[in-house]
């Protein structure tokens, strides 16, 4: 009875799985002309390689202002001391300048990101289900269609989410700024919602919980069917206000249901691709490139597979630990 | 005996010899182009009767990534189109055959340097069509700017060309070039790498195809990719066109893309369009070359089918009637004298000299995808406002890594 | 009717009002995205951006037409498409259910060694991304064989084919955990009642198990439709001809072509159509299951 599925399993999830990891250990290409070597642990430590030096003085005007040019002349005087390096930040510790360098800037870009996507997404939605499992929750007429609505989007490709929120947000012809102008007139901030590096990652995140929220507001639905009414019925005979009824009885039931949506939202935000990938191809600036996205991007668009599958299996390691440490949390909140 | 006449018809059929089918592939695209190719296939079809050409289209967008797939598993047609670039890889990868010996199609030597694709030295690809970048505007609009028509003896330099753009910002225009900003991938290197050629420097050393750092990190490369940033910058052009409708809807003076929306133009704006020589970095300007050009896969079981083909797709009827019915440019002497558009006197004759005394091809070499997605980014970043050589260097990096990798692909 | 009894009830009609108005807002505000997508593709490429920002954009007018549509179909070949993705979607379903259930009573009714460590494996594997196996699964779908009924031969390399669609992903790790959570409710009396009857595994599944499952079966179908249907980078990857492509390829493929926003519009419309009805035909089971169910986990 196991049979059929387990075999599936084993050909297209365990097989595949398992030839990644021998490959993140190889340098194996996509088009490969030369025979595949072991590398060992080299792409691994290409991921996660930092160099720190000194700054050393600025030698001009152009190199205060942009600290990258000073790593280009510490890389020019010393090559075989910088190679492979590229220029990642500029650290300042009181009155001591630090430059730091990495082998993959990107990657490391990426990790920040995706770390800061989930930081965005993760309280817009569940704050947005919340808000809307609550309405949906009570009896009015029109209530199906209503959750209807809110779910609709959940159903639709994300493909086609990411080319209309694209028109929407255009800068100069998008409806959200237009609406601006309309509200505030010819000096209306226009903000370039995906093309500024401080505001497109939010403008994902937005997007996102747009998206996602609708199938959180079915699982807190459920948790919010499982506080039974008698304690709504005492509270009411106490003469609670709606608000305190929520605060004392609401928002405890729903603690085990809140850590699941939590957890698994973020564990969600972190597989950020589909919509960097039609939006903003990463951009602008390496802003919104996240690990799954850049693992893509080389692995089968730069032809690096090894690479690709090195980063994929950091990035499973680290959601396996995420995800164990979600086991340990609801058997404490569960009591 | 009735067993004799099946076997007997059965026999004639096969002397007879039914048509054996090859299978192509190639790339889809605007409609134009998909009906002409489909005729020549049609004629070459009707035209002999041992072969039998059967036509796959593939997405554009993807079109890369499914070849790719199609290689790695051994599953490529017999004769598909490749952008020329890129075939020096696939050359190296093995997974198409030189057109050599009794592969070569004749004809093959009257072909102008953008149809063909070679790698060390053996002819890999032909094309029937190449395209040339240029600067289209209207005459009107620059009369009443009163801009001075640039011409290939004497075109706009760089600094003047930003000036006069600044000068149509101030008279009213939004934007007034339009840079096909809403293309990615390949645009991108084929569109300005000329710029880095015209500035004296290139994408890689071509002496050695081993060099990248000190040339696409040169300080002339710098100044032309800060000066790629300043038009963003300024507003000078549009990071994120809507669409590609900003000239001819009158938003844009200016539109630098190649010589495929020629016919359009043409047929909206009459003699009032102009196509002009890109703005020149140094002495001279450059303009790319080398578009979709056919290769045989090493895989293909009727090689000799293949190049009947592929000399009747660069025959030079069949390239005057392609040129004629897309208005792309043809890639022979021969043919572009029988076109409307190419021959000479024609509008389109200016285009083919110039392809002829400015173009360059791209780097031919196994590491051209890796120069060109890494130069590609390093344009973004500096549209985005990156520091210009903060970017390159990244790309030089990039490069380099992927040589060392691959043993710098053989050179 | 006292004056107080009147004065409550017209309150109470405003607060309906009130409630009705912030919801119909909160509808459209929500809905925007997809309203603008269904109302882009009637409209003229121009007329689009015109009233981009206009509040009458939604609002059917003169200019609406089917012709979008019908280029949609002339060009896009949409047809064809929507047939192989129909396919698609209509096998991954039928045969899913059957092969995630199975799995699924397998591990939660009946009774063997290692029971826990295939249930940790399966949940393990609701983790792993599919960019991480699209390479590997691509090198090993190349080399399988397949029956080709309409030759009658073995060939080698499923791809360009519907099957490499279906097959790959019918063993499906979070329906497995769907049925299992639901089959973990299902009381082991009726289980112990058709054993003691005589009957065989299978039979227990077939007759007593299934049929109590509806609400999961449908929540399981609405996942398998809405994962297949909604497929992009895998068909990309394996197909690579028109007679196996399935509709979200064919989006892509005509949005390279084109930039007839109206155009596009239309075609993701069409191919946002069939999931919304599915939905909308079977969501009160799909509601009552998913929130039946609960985090039991």
């Amino acid at each position: 009875m196991l049979g059929p599925a387990l075999l599936l399993f084993a050909g297209f999830v365990l097989l595949p799985f398992l030839m990644s990891v021998a490959f993140s250990f190889t340098n194996v290409k996509l088009l490969q002309a030369d025979p595949v070597e072991w590398v060992g642990l080299d792409n691994y430590t290409r991921m996660f390689a930092l160099k720190v030096v000194k700054a050393p003085p600025a030698a001009d005007e152009v190199e205060t202002q942009i600290p990258s040019r000073q790593w280009r002349r510490l890389k020019r005087a010393q090559p075989q001391e910088f190679e492979g390096y590229q220029y990642l930040a500029r650290v300042s510790m009181g009155e001591r300048a630090y430059l730091i360098g990495a082998r993959d800037p990107q990657f490391l870009r990426s990790v920040a990101n995706t770390f800061l996507f989930a930081v965005l997404v993760v309280p817009m939605q569940t704050l947005l289900a919340l808000a809307m499992a609550l309405w949906v929750n009570r009896s009015f007429r029109g209530r199906v269609l209503l959750r209807t609505v809110f779910f609709s989007p959940v159903v639709t490709s994300m493909v086609v989410v990411a080319a209309i929120w694209g028109l929407l947000l255009h800068t100069d012809v998008g409806v959200v700024n237009q609406v601006l102008r309309a509200l505030y007139g010819a000096d209306a901030p226009q903000p370039d919602w995906l093309g500024d590096p401080h505001i497109a990652m939010l403008s994902i995140a937005f997007m996102s919980a747009w998206q996602g929220a609708g199938f959180q507001m079915l699982i807190f639905l459920s948790g919010l069917q499982g506080i039974s009414i008698d304690q709504y019925e005492a509270a009411d005979v106490m003469g609670a206000s709606r608000w305190q009824k929520f605060i004392y009885i609401t928002l405890p039931g729903l603690r085990r249901t809140l850590v699941f949506v939590l957890v698994s939202t973020t564990i969600m935000a972190f597989g950020l691709f589909t919509q960097v990938d039609v939006l903003t191809g990463g951009g602008p600036r390496d802003a919104t490139s996240t690990v799954i996205f850049h693992a893509v991007r080389t692995g089968f668009r730069e032809q690096d597979i090894a690479y690709g599958s090195a980063m994929t299996l950091v990035f499973f390691v680290f959601v396996l630990l995420l995800s164990l440490g979600q086991k340990k949390l609801m058997a404490r909140v569960g009591r | 005996m009735r067993v004799l006449p099946i076997v007997m018809s059965l026999a004639a059929s096969m002397a007879a010899g039914a048509p054996v089918d090859i299978k192509i592939w190639r790339h889809e695209t605007d409609d134009s182009e998909m009906k002409s190719s489909a005729a020549s296939v049609e004629r070459f079809n009707r035209k002999q009767s041992q072969y039998r050409v059967v036509t796959e289209t593939l997405p554009q967008g993807s079109y890369q990534q499914a070849v790719v797939a199609a290689a790695m598993t051994h599953k490529l047609p017999c004769v598909l189109d490749l952008d020329q670039p890129t075939v020096p890889n696939f050359a190296w990868a093995g997974h198409i055959q030189a057109l050599a010996g009794p592969l070569r199609p004749a004809g093959a030597d009257a072909l102008i340097p953008g149809g063909r694709s070679t790698y060390k030295g053996n002819l890999y690809a032909v094309g029937q069509f190449d395209v040339a970048l240029a600067l289209f505007a209207r005459k009107s609009v620059l009369e009443k700017h009163g801009v001075r028509m640039a011409t290939l003896g004497q075109p706009y330099t760089a600094a003047e060309f930003r000036d006069i753009l600044r000068k149509l910002k101030r008279e009213g225009y939004a934007y007034p070039l339009d840079l096909n900003m809403q293309l990615n991938g390949e645009w991108l290197a084929y569109a300005f790498s000329p710029w880095l050629q015209s500035a004296g420097t290139d994408l890689i050393d071509r002496k050695t195809f081993t060099v990248v750092d000190g040339v696409l990190n040169s300080d002339a490369a710098v100044s032309v990719v800060d000066y790629f940033r300043s038009l963003f910058e300024e507003r000078l052009a549009s990071r994120k066109p809507l669409d590609d409708q900003s000239f001819p809807s009158g938003r844009a003076a200016f539109h630098y893309s190649g010589s495929w929306t020629a016919r359009l133009y043409r047929q909206k704006f009459g003699d009032d369009l102009v196509a002009l020589a890109p703005p020149a970095f140094g002495a001279q300007p450059r303009i790319g070359a080398g578009s979709w050009q056919w290769a045989v896969a090493s895989s293909c079981p009727h090689p000799e089918g293949a190049r009947m083909l592929l000399e009747h797709l660069i025959s030079p009827q069949e390239i005057a009637a392609f040129a004629d019915a897309t208005g792309l440019m043809p890639t022979s002497e021969a043919a572009a004298d029988s076109t409307m558009l190419y021959r000479k006197g024609a509008f389109g004759r200016t285009f083919f000299d110039a392809a002829r005394a400015l173009a360059v091809v791209r780097p031919e070499t196994p590491g051209y995808p890796m120069i060109s997605s890494a130069f590609e980014r390093a344009l973004k970043e500096a549209r985005e406002g990156v520091d210009s050589a903060e970017a390159l260097d990244r790309a030089v990096e990039a490069i380099q890594q992927d040589l060392r990798r691959n043993r710098n692909y053989g050179f | 009717m006292s004056a107080a009894g009147a004065s409550s009830g017209s309150r109470q009609v405003a607060a309906t009002v009130l409630h009705t108005a912030l919801m119909v807002l909160a509808g459209i505000v929500f809905a925007y995205p997809l309203l603008f997508m269904f109302s882009a593709g009637f409209k003229p490429g121009d007329a689009i951006f015109a009233e981009l920002g206009s509040p009458t954009a939604l609002i059917p007018d003169a200019r609406w037409s089917f012709d979008n549509y019908r280029a949609v179909f002339d060009k896009g070949s949409i047809g064809a498409y929507l047939l192989n993705s129909g396919l698609i979607a209509l096998v991954s379903v039928v045969a899913g259910i059957f092969i995630n259930s199975a799995a699924a009573f397998a591990l939660a009714k009946l009774k063997w060694r290692g029971q826990g460590f295939v249930l940790g494996l399966i949940v393990a594997l609701l983790l792993v991304p599919f960019e991480v196996l699209a390479i590997p699964m691509l090198l090993i779908v190349s080399k399988l064989p397949w029956f080709d009924m309409a030759s009658g031969a073995l060939i080698t390399g499923w791809l360009d084919t519907l099957h490499v669609q279906v097959v790959p992903f019918l063993a499906n790790a979070f329906c497995v955990f769907l049925f299992y959570q639901f089959f973990k409710d299902v009381p082991d009396e009726l289980v112990e009642a058709g054993r003691m009857d005589g009957a065989g595994a299978l039979t227990i599944y077939f007759r007593i198990v299934m049929p109590v499952c509806k609400p999961v079966i449908v929540t399981a179908a609405i996942i398998l439709f809405l994962g297949m249907w909604n497929q992009y980078l895998w068909p990309v990857m394996t197909v690579h001809t028109a007679s196996a492509r399935p509709v979200m390829v064919g989006l892509q493929q005509y949005f390279g072509r084109t930039t007839q926003w109206g155009e596009i519009m239309a075609y993701a419309s069409l191919i946002t159509l069939p999931v919304l009805v599915f939905f909308l035909v079977f969501q009160k089971h799909f509601i009552r299951s998913v929130v039946g169910a609960g985090i039991k986990g």
